[in-house]
């Protein structure tokens, strides 16, 4: 047997993937803009991202926050420079964890279902059954999840931010008694408007990436309830990379000069 | 019925990867007529009838429906051909987030804007005429047994009154009463709206019920086409061994795919 042959036949495979998932990925942009709108759709996928998500998101920027304010002190405070400890929890917490740890719980909660939901779609047969109902699934399916994304993983993220440094300000004024006047102001005056904008960019994007990766990996699956699974799961693995790696190139673009 | 030809299938081909599923087909159904396909599993029923819809394209021949050339053509086109089509899935593949109603309203209400209220009213209309009453209109898919499935199916496939619709094994999976009630309610739906009506199916009892003509497709080729009061004395082995339901006989079962 020919040695590259298997070789050969993953890296075609993969190519295809590529192939498959970039004019997937265009023809959802282009339909973003094309009328009919299904308003109705987009609305409660707005709800079922950013409402029902909040919990989750609330809870890990919550804990991240205050886990970050005790890191901090512990390293700083040798340095006696705990005055810093304020501004280290708000750059980290809107710069980085909040739109990295939002968007993750996000993919874990909302993109699997999204590939469960579409995945199961296409094994009951019910995205041929949209078709000939003269109903584009892409329009119908696809496009109001990914807006939703879109629109509703800066408005978590906005909401993760204030969580956030909130959990840090418990931890410094009840724990580690700072005095609560100065530590705002300091968190106040560290706050610089490119935090926000970059942190909100990279909520954008991230969206875009896990309901992305939702739709594509439910729209193709096949091969019954396994099919599903695989979906699912490769929609959670996929979109974490991807929301790590662009969150690198993203901080680069903002911040590197 | 009037010779006027709604379907024409000319030397279709369609293979997935090596495995050749469509072998030249070439069929013609007329306006009116009732045609049923059969054949055993995996002989590309389902096929034929996709690429008729558009969700396969076919590696190469020609289909039109209405004079129209259905290969090759955009998805807008294709949107306006679908609105007169209707197609009752194998699973009945309703909408699991709708329910009833807007299950059978749905094409109206996508595909056609008609406005909810007056959607409504035509959907409990089509699904008295088959056999449901108002009750289930409120009930979600998952409520409902396999054969109110496979009404709530059929009331969607004809809430339009299409002018052509696809049947994919209606009585697959129902008791017989079930199979010669839903063969029964096809007929009249048939009649009723005066359409053209494509069915695939391994179902004797169904093809002596619903079919006009038959066509019997083998390993990709129509091997008899004819009135369905010939299938018994048209002397083909491949059809005699169908319609008894033989084992040993010209057609051979592929054991391994």
């Amino acid at each position: 047997m020919n040695i590259f042959a298997p070789v050969g036949r993953v890296f075609l495979n993969f190519l295809r993937s590529v192939g498959r998932l970039t004019i997937f990925t265009l023809k959802s942009l282009s339909f973003c803009v094309r009328p009919p709108f299904y308003f109705r759709t987009l609305f409660s996928q707005m709800v079922e991202i950013g409402f029902y998500s909040l919990p989750v998101v609330a809870l890990t920027t919550m804990f991240s926050g205050m886990v970050i304010a005790l890191q901090s002190y512990s390293g700083l405070s040798t340095l006696s420079s705990e005055g810093v400890v304020a501004s280290v929890v708000e750059l980290t917490v809107t710069r980085e964890l909040g739109p990295v740890l939002a968007a993750l719980m996000v993919a874990g909660r909302v993109g699997a279902a999204m590939a469960a939901e579409l995945g199961t779609m296409r094994v009951t047969e019910q995205i041929d059954a949209l078709t000939t109902l003269s109903t584009n699934p892409f329009k119908y399916l696809v496009v109001p999840r990914i807006l939703a994304g879109i629109i509703m993983l800066p408005v978590l993220v906005l909401i993760g931010d204030v969580i956030g440094i909130y959990g840090g300000y418990l931890i410094c004024i009840y724990k580690l008694n700072f005095n609560m006047t100065n530590y705002l102001r300091n968190t106040w005056n560290f706050m610089q408007s490119v935090d926000i904008i970059s942190g909100m960019t990279k909520a954008a994007v991230f969206g875009f990436i896990v309901t992305l990766m939702g739709c594509y990996n439910g729209f193709y699956s096949k091969g019954g309830a396994e099919g599903v699974g695989k979906a699912t799961t490769n929609a959670v693995v996929v979109s974490s990379i991807l929301i790590l790696i662009s969150n690198y190139m993203l901080t680069e673009l903002f911040f590197s000069k | 019925m009037t010779d006027e030809i709604k379907v024409k299938m000319t030397d279709v081909r369609k293979a997935f990867g090596k495995k050749v599923v469509l072998d030249g087909v070439t069929l013609e159904v007329k306006k009116g007529e009732s045609l049923v396909i059969i054949g055993g599993s995996g002989t590309g029923k389902s096929v034929t009838i996709k690429c008729i819809q558009g969700l396969l394209t076919p590696d190469s021949g020609s289909i039109q429906v209405d004079g129209k050339e259905i290969v090759g053509m955009n998805a807008k086109e294709l949107e306006s051909v679908n609105a007169q089509t209707g197609m009752l899935f194998q699973g009945a593949a309703l909408f699991d987030s709708l329910n009833i109603w807007e299950n059978v309203a749905f094409g109206l209400i996508q595909g056609k804007k008609v406005k909810r209220a007056e959607a409504k009213e035509i959907a409990i209309k089509k699904l008295a005429q088959v056999g449901l009453s108002a009750d289930v209109a409120s009930l979600f898919p998952d409520e409902l047994s396999g054969g109110m499935k496979k009404r709530v199916g059929l009331a969607r496939a004809i809430a339009a009154d299409p002018e052509l619709i696809f049947f994919d094994e209606p009585t697959t999976g129902l008791d017989p009463i079930m199979s010669d009630v839903i063969n029964d309610l096809i007929r009249s739906c048939v009649k009723d709206l005066g359409a053209t009506g494509i069915t695939i199916t391994h179902d004797m009892s169904s093809v002596r019920k619903i079919a006009d003509k038959v066509a019997m497709l083998y390993k990709g080729k129509i091997i008899w086409y004819g009135d369905v009061a010939d299938i018994d004395r048209c002397h083909n082995p491949y059809i005699e061994q169908f319609v008894n339901g033989r084992a040993d006989g010209p057609i051979q079962m592929e054991i391994r795919g």
